[in-house]
């Protein structure tokens, strides 16, 4: 569940960002990310929150693992809980408490 | 090892850092076994099979890396009291069938309890928007790395019915009971690389200074796992220990300093039980007093002593699963590994989680050769 999941910001809105994962399309929160990202950038994606912007020297390294597991059956344990990360960011745009 | 069976993107590199490996342990000339605390890590060594490419005397064990396996039984037992009030609780798929004293949260949804699994702590929050008359708990489980955004919605003004009944532990203090454990002989710790991205490596550095034990922050990859090994068999081969940061492309330093104050503004380290291994002195994340309000713990009143009236099921009793993640035993060990402990029918917390060694050890298969774990 720490692997978390590398995925490309296609949209900005506010601190909510419209992430590309292998085709899938999901909304992960920016609040606590360690740098600004912009339209784009890879970031990880941990429960539903990016936690890291991905290096633009590093991107290629880093999908190149999850690629590799993308492809094994879902039932593989690393990839079913890569399917769980996906699975976390959101699929309708998240509600915000914060004006 | 055969090529055909080396599923590297690179594997003249695999092999030339297995053979790095080899050299390495022939020049210290003894046996010497490393932890790693990783749910990913244990995944990736055992699905490439790198264990087959380790030197015999280099022991890498799985040490309490999986935050589902450590969740304590009493833990469990709040979440399953509350379900039996009516609470709506909300948790990560994996916490179902973990055991508690006598039920696990499948068997108190399987009595009428309203348990709904979630990928992440802002759908707990979405459930608790879509029914504002019903109470809901978020029973989170993880590190810090996920304590990290259970606190990022606990800041962000959740709706007065959700609560979080914390469970999350802290990995820097766990390691410190491992490595002082009699038993143990653990003489390096490769830490894990994305929990690091929100930490930072220099959180490594007291525990290297007190225990003179080295740390090397590694990736998942098998090629930076084999890296970050050779690295820290050095490191143990010289007698330097340091903390050494393999995997700079996603860790730094400092780590997400943002991160890292969101989860000290909610959360403070608590002593508490990791389950099977020890009292963990500042081992558990709790709430701090200004969140009370979102505190669980603090909202309801959880008699969590009414269910101890039972004797705990038999098997239970005969779960290593501790001694495993302190590294003194292995899957293997265990008499009910495969037979009565199975994935649709876990005796005890390591075979629930994906990132448990036992279900690891079930789907991948551990060790090539078993002479060589400790026993
Ligand atoms: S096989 Fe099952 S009972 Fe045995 S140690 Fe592992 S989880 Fe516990």
């Amino acid at each position: 569940m720490c692997l978390g999941v590398p995925g490309k910001i296609v949209d900005i809105d506010g601190d909510i960002a419209t992430v590309d994962f292998w085709g899938v399309r999901r909304q992960v929160r920016l609040d606590i990310i360690d740098e600004p990202a912009a339209v784009g950038d890879y970031i990880l994606n941990h429960v539903g929150f990016a936690i890291r912007r991905i290096p633009e020297e590093s991107v290629a390294e880093t999908l190149s693992l999850y690629e590799q597991l993308m492809a094994e059956a879902a039932d593989d344990a690393m990839t079913s809980d890569i399917r769980g990360e996906i699975a976390a960011a959101s699929a309708m745009a998240p509600e915000k408490g914060r004006a | 090892m055969t090529g055909e069976a080396l599923k590297f993107r690179d594997p003249e590199l695999a092999r030339a850092l297995a053979a790095k490996l080899a050299h390495q342990m022939t020049e210290i000339g003894r046996p010497v076994s490393v932890m790693h605390v990783c749910g990913s890590h244990e995944q990736a060594i055992a699905k490439f099979g790198l264990r087959s490419l380790f030197p015999k005397a280099l022991t890498v064990i799985m040490g309490p890396g999986c935050p589902v396996c450590v969740t304590d039984v009493p833990e469990v037992d709040e979440g399953v009291v509350l379900a039996e009030q009516g609470v709506h609780i909300a948790t990560y798929g994996d916490m179902l069938k973990v055991p508690g004293t006598v039920r696990s949260l499948a068997d108190a949804q399987a009595l009428g309890g309203k348990i709904h699994v979630v990928y992440s702590p802002a759908q707990a929050v979405e459930l608790a928007r879509s029914m504002p008359e019903q109470e809901v708990v978020f029973f989170a489980t993880g590190f810090e790395t996920t304590a990290v955004v259970t606190a990022a919605v606990i800041v962000d003004n959740p709706p007065k019915n959700f609560s979080v009944l914390s469970a999350h532990k802290y990995i820097p203090p766990v390691m410190e009971i491992v490595a002082e454990m009699p038993e143990s002989r653990v003489e390096g710790f490769l830490a894990a690389g994305h929990a690091a991205t929100i930490t930072g490596w220099a959180v490594f550095e007291p525990f290297v200074e007190r225990h003179k034990i080295p740390v090397v922050v590694a990736g998942f990859e098998p090629l930076d796992i084999l890296a970050g090994l050779v690295e820290l068999v050095e490191l143990v081969k010289e007698g330097t220990p340091r903390v050494v940061n393999t995997f700079p492309r996603c860790v730094t330093r400092e780590g997400n300093r943002a991160a890292q104050a969101e989860l000290w503004r909610v959360f403070r380290p608590l002593g508490g039980r990791w389950r099977g291994i020890a009292h963990v002195p500042n081992g558990n994340l709790r709430l701090r007093d200004e969140y009370a309000h979102v505190d669980a713990r603090r909202r309801f009143k959880i008699d969590i002593t009414k269910l101890w009236d039972y004797a705990p099921p038999h098997l239970a009793n005969q779960c290593i699963c501790g001694d495993i993640m302190a590294g003194i035993r292995n899957p293997y060990d265990c008499k009910l590994f495969n037979k009565e402990c199975l994935p649709e029918n876990p005796v005890g917390a390591c075979m629930v989680s994906n990132e448990g060694t036992c279900k690891i050890w079930h789907l991948y298969g551990g060790v090539p050769d078993l002479s060589e774990v400790p026993a």
